[in-house]
């Protein structure tokens, strides 16, 4: 009798088929494609100039130090300001929590009203708003700076958030909008009969139940304008130039060597927040991205 | 306590006529059903009563207030939707205090009224949960209790038992009828179920194409509907229609099928004015057919049995008569013998006879 046979009973046995360890494959040459830029980065903002002046790119450092990360936060030289970039750290958090919250606000109010008050020529809004996303932002930029001089906002904290709310409500709305779309509107009806009116339900009705969405615009919004430079350049002003710009300053101050240890520190920390936002929210992050497909 | 009465009432999606100059006067403490397919816009009516939908035309008054262009919340209305629609992050208790806190009702009398409709739906169990972790039949209680808290005058149910499943939809539907005599309340109700209709109804208003089609009691319409639609849409399995044309000239009054089989109908009241040589089609109810015994002023009709379709109390026999598919209802306990041609039995009075290209009754 042969025991090779069985009769199929329970869970069918999982084989390793050859499209199985081409797909493998293929995940681990991606993963080390996008990981060996951060590899290099990560050792060489920790060796000192002399080991680098060697141009061993992959070597493991001989005698680590972590002097260019506390240089590159302290002390580095943007122009004539040898502060670090612990300043551009403090301004873009001071540009990015105003800009988050209010761009978030709006986009959730504005959603909720077209999703289900319907006002007259909600559509036709809502593709005009749509519109503006597709239009690249340097368009804007002219029109804008003179616009924010005309009331006093260039150059200035209030400015830059103005700027990134305008700029990040087309999404931020479309996020919310298709959101709303997918509650049942007997939801609504039902809170109308109730006696709630426009602020009544979206703060006791709509806003508990969307924490997934709000969740999701937080990670868009924080990294988009963590990540801003133009924005940043053009409308903060000196005093606020977000960490971007700072890095870009420090980076391309040199006097003498190029201290590429402490460049790579200064990048290193200025990816941090959305790498940590990456990392914490990697599957919220998806959800968002399927999100943003206009449907309803 | 309310009456309501919708005065050439007109809706209009775009250019999409819903609903044509509609009226309904209705009495105080009355449970009215709209009865119809989807898309007759029964719902749309109770959306309109409600203030949650616009209209093109007409008024709309409750208690005798014109409450056309009023809220939801100032009609004296309390409505129950078919996907219950239950706050999901509230507690039972806060779905039900929900419209209270809306109106600031003092907290005592909150207190006081949710523990009285709680105790009403036997809902007291279950007032710390959360919608998510009540079963469907629970639910629609407490969306019913959501309405009851209010103290309204007027109920709007819209479906309210399609979401349940066959078992609880009877249960559920003793407990509105129940709820409706100790309530007394005038009450609205949307469905498509003509069983609901049936038994929970003082008037049924069946509705196809944005019109009205016939308000009346549950008895008349099932006994003599007003055309070939409320004739066809109430009944389950459907009123059996076979053509013809109707022969008034000498001698009693006859119903020839397209066979040449010439039906007895005296005793046939007719209403419209039916006209000798006419084409009509003739309705007969399955359970108004009789296989065995012939009554004192029945009719017999020759027919065709086919095929037999045992549903426990009783049994349905299926067959033909003069070409066309009719069904028979018999006790559950009969025997019949297919296939066979037999002559079966009806009594003229309770048959319908509808105009053929009209579809009115004569």
């Amino acid at each position: 009798m042969s025991t090779t046979t069985m009769e199929p009973q329970g869970p069918r046995p999982t084989r390793l088929t050859p499209a199985r360890i081409g797909v493998y494959a293929f995940l681990v040459v991606s993963a080390a494609f996008f990981l060996l830029p951060l590899y290099v980065m990560l050792i060489t903002s920790i060796k000192p100039m002399a080991e680098i002046r060697l141009g061993n790119l992959f070597s493991f450092p001989l005698a680590p130090t972590i002097e260019p990360w506390i240089k590159a936060w302290t002390y580095a030289c943007t122009g004539v300001n040898c502060d670090g970039i612990k300043v551009g750290f403090l301004n873009s958090f001071r540009i990015l929590v105003p800009s988050v919250i209010v761009s978030i606000a709006l986009g959730a109010t504005i959603g909720y009203a077209l999703s289900f008050w319907r006002p007259r020529g909600a559509n036709f809004l809502f593709a005009v708003l749509l519109l503006g996303a597709f239009i690249p932002y340097q368009v804007f930029l002219y029109p804008l700076v003179r616009m924010l001089s005309t009331v006093g906002l260039y150059n200035s904290l209030p400015g830059i958030v103005v700027v990134h709310t305008i700029f990040g409500l087309p999404l931020m709305t479309l996020l919310f909008r298709n959101f709303y779309a997918g509650i049942p509107i007997d939801l609504f009806k039902a809170a109308r009969v109730d006696g709630g009116g426009f602020w009544a339900i979206f703060f006791r009705l709509m806003l508990p139940l969307s924490t997934p969405i709000i969740i999701v615009a937080v990670i868009l919004q924080v990294t988009g304008i963590w990540n801003d430079f133009l924005f940043g350049l053009i409308f903060a002003g000196r005093e606020n130039f977000p960490m971007t710009v700072e890095l870009n300053n420090v980076v391309n101050t040199t006097t003498g060597e190029r201290e590429y240890n402490v460049n790579m520190a200064a990048t290193i920390l200025t990816a941090l927040v959305p790498l940590i936002v990456y990392f914490v929210s990697g599957r919220w992050f998806v959800r968002g991205i399927a999100a943003g497909a206009v449907k309803g | 306590m309310a009456t309501v009465s919708i005065r050439d009432l007109e809706i209009d999606f775009g250019t999409l006529k819903v609903l044509k100059t509609l009226n309904l006067d209705i009495a105080e403490g009355e449970f009215i059903v709209l009865l119809g397919p989807s898309g007759c816009g029964k719902s749309t009516l109770l959306n309109a009563v409600a203030g949650l939908l616009d209209v093109t035309a007409g008024q709309i008054w409750i208690g005798g207030k014109n409450v056309t262009w009023e809220e939801p919340k100032d009609r004296g209305i309390g409505m129950v939707f078919q996907s219950y629609a239950l706050y999901p992050r509230m507690t039972v208790k806060g779905n039900l205090s929900f419209g209270l806190k809306m109106a600031k009702t003092p907290h005592d009398e909150i207190e006081k009224r949710v523990a009285k409709a709680a105790k009403i739906l036997q809902i007291e169990p279950l007032l710390g949960r959360r919608p998510s972790e009540l079963s469907g039949g629970q639910r629609q209680r407490v969306a019913i209790g959501r309405a009851l808290v209010r103290d309204v005058d007027v109920f709007l149910f819209d479906e309210p038992l399609s979401n349940l499943d066959a078992k609880l939809r009877t249960e559920l539907r003793v407990e509105i009828k129940r709820l409706h005599h100790e309530l007394g309340s005038t009450m609205i109700y949307v469905t498509h179920d003509q069983i609901e209709a049936l038994t929970l109804a003082d008037r049924i208003a069946v509705m196809n194409g944005g019109v009205i089609q016939q308000l009346a009691s549950p008895k008349e319409i099932y006994r003599r509907p007003i055309n070939r639609f409320v004739a066809g849409f109430v009944g389950s399995p459907g009123m059996n229609f076979v053509d013809g044309t109707l022969a008034l000239g000498i001698g009693a009054p006859g119903f020839v099928l397209s066979d040449g089989t010439r039906l007895d109908i005296s005793g046939y009241e007719f209403s419209g004015d039916a006209k000798d040589g006419q084409p009509a089609t003739i309705g007969i109810r399955p359970e108004q057919i009789e296989l065995k015994e012939k009554a004192e002023d029945a009719t017999i009709l020759p027919i065709h049995l086919n095929l037999v379709e045992p549903m426990g109390a009783d049994s349905l026999v299926w067959g033909h008569v003069s070409g066309t598919q009719f069904a028979v209802r018999i006790d559950g306990d009969d025997h019949v013998a297919t296939p066979a041609t037999v002559d079966a039995f009806f009594s003229p009075s309770q048959a319908s006879i509808f105009d053929k290209t009209g579809g009115a009754r004569l």
